[in-house]
């Protein structure tokens, strides 16, 4: 494996110059590599990108997000997706083929001000993201605290392989729900469970740029370190 | 008149002929914009904050390429000796142009259609060059709002006082001295975003004068740079 190179940068700042492939947050100016965004800069098998460290939520097709209903017409909600964008759920994805607008009434299912765990069945820069919830584990959330973090942060909430995420859960025996857009739904039994849990995702989103991260919240959850191995190129 | 240049090329605010006033820049003071900087920039006090992506509204404004940037500069009627009426002035209007127009070749939003940034800058005190103070507030505050940019704009005035080129013209020498000339800049692709000029040079001045503002506009940029790394990478480690 490739040693990947990590640099502190700012728009503008030229991470490298010669034949690499520009990903994401960077842009090609001649043969120059231009950040165009606060973040880490990483070269990795002749990439280069930049895990920016503010800025909003592009919706992915395919990514998990939690969503709050702000209205409905007759045929689709539509979702505050916390991006620049409103997501949009069809009726026929929750009452199925035979939907009619004179028969259900969508209120009945989704009320302004619901929590929808969602996966985005299409975007493109043409139209509003498409979200559905016909997956296991997609659809209305009837409990738990919802936290608002950074978007550019979730990747490091999960961890490598989930490292991150299963710690926390295993450390308060909470149920984390994580959305792409940087909503997060907390539930668990126990109380102080799910105020440690919330603590531990607070200090992910503070600290999300600092090494050896999932070694400190071990140690803020009083978890004995040293018994994870998923930690190798942190 | 007041004296603008002493004998030994010493200024009327004590500064030398290539000196900037002394700038400060804090990143992030505002907690409801989605990015926000505050400079002072000599007596100039400038706060600037940056809302969006979001949706636009009016909607007939909106682009469905790409997404548009709209700029607000505004003085407080407590930033002047006399207080200045809240509305929007010729003069403001003017400089809300020419800031939307420097930030534009900067920021990239092809990605964000259908959408608007905001930016919204409000002059507190002013002492002359605001519209450059407020250029380097404002692109500070989109590159903390996480708004895609090819390069940070940095932002400087040049001038001619008492027949010499100098950098930085304050109030004094933008009221009675014989040129102005306002230049932003992006230092790392080398291209200049702003430039006007209210004053007469000859050919040489004018050079001369060009390449005093750029390298005043680099000197900013180290500013600009450092209140950036220090916001977000201070409580480092390493």
């Amino acid at each position: 494996m490739m040693e990947t190179k990590r640099r502190y940068v700012i728009p503008g700042d030229v991470i490298t110059s010669g034949p690499f492939r520009p990903e994401q947050n960077v842009y090609q100016e001649g043969d120059r590599i231009i950040s165009t965004s606060v973040g880490i800069s990483e070269i990795f098998d002749n990439a280069v990108r930049v895990i920016p460290l503010t800025g909003i939520y592009m919706p992915k097709t395919n990514d998990l997000i939690i969503g709050k209903v702000i209205g409905h017409s007759s045929l689709s909600w539509e979702f505050d997706i916390n991006s620049c964008f409103v997501g949009f759920l069809p009726a026929q994805d929750v009452f199925g083929r035979d939907y009619s607008p004179t028969k259900d009434e969508l209120k009945e299912r989704l009320d302004k001000g619901d929590l929808v765990a969602a996966r985005v069945a299409n975007f493109d820069r043409s139209r509003d993201p498409l979200l559905t919830v016909q997956d296991r584990d997609l659809g209305k959330i009837e409990s738990g605290e919802l936290i608002e973090i950074s978007p550019s942060k979730v990747p490091r909430l999960i961890g490598k392989r989930g490292s991150m995420i299963q710690t926390i859960e295993m450390a308060t025996k909470a149920m984390i729900t994580i959305g792409q857009n940087g909503w997060i739904v907390v539930s668990s039994e126990d109380p102080d469970g799910l105020l440690k849990a919330i603590e531990a995702i607070r200090m992910v989103d503070a600290q999300a740029h600092m090494p050896n991260l999932t070694e400190r919240v071990k140690s803020m959850l009083g978890v004995e370190l040293g018994d994870n191995n998923d930690t190798i190129n942190e | 008149m007041t004296q603008l240049m002493n004998e030994n090329g010493i200024r009327c605010d004590g500064r030398r002929v290539d000196q900037l006033r002394n700038i400060s820049i804090k990143v992030g003071v505002l907690k409801n914009a989605d990015g926000s900087a505050y400079i002072e920039f000599g007596k100039n006090k400038i706060l600037a904050g940056v809302f969006g992506p979001r949706d636009v509204h009016p909607k007939h404004m909106a682009n469905q390429d790409s997404g548009i940037l709209r700029c607000r500069y505004h003085m407080s009627p407590f930033s002047v000796t006399e207080r200045k009426n809240p509305a929007p002035s010729r003069r403001e209007i003017e400089i809300s142009k020419v800031i939307k127009e420097a930030l534009l070749p900067a920021v990239i939003l092809k990605d964000f259609p259908r959408t608007v940034v905001d930016v919204f800058i409000e002059v507190l005190q002013a002492d002359g060059g605001t519209r450059c103070a407020a250029l380097d507030a404002a692109s500070i505050a989109l590159a903390d709002a996480g708004i895609p940019m090819r390069d940070l704009v940095s932002a400087c005035a040049a001038g001619k006082v008492a027949d010499q080129i100098v950098l930085d013209i304050n109030n004094e020498e933008d009221q009675e001295g014989q040129a102005d000339m306002p230049i932003a800049y992006m230092p790392n692709l080398g291209k200049i975003t702003l430039m006007q000029l209210d004053g007469i040079l000859s050919p040489s001045e004018y050079q001369k004068c060009v390449q005093t503002g750029i390298n005043g506009c680099k000197l900013v940029y180290e500013m600009q740079r450092k209140a950036l790394m220090d916001k977000y990478f201070t409580n480092e480690t390493q």
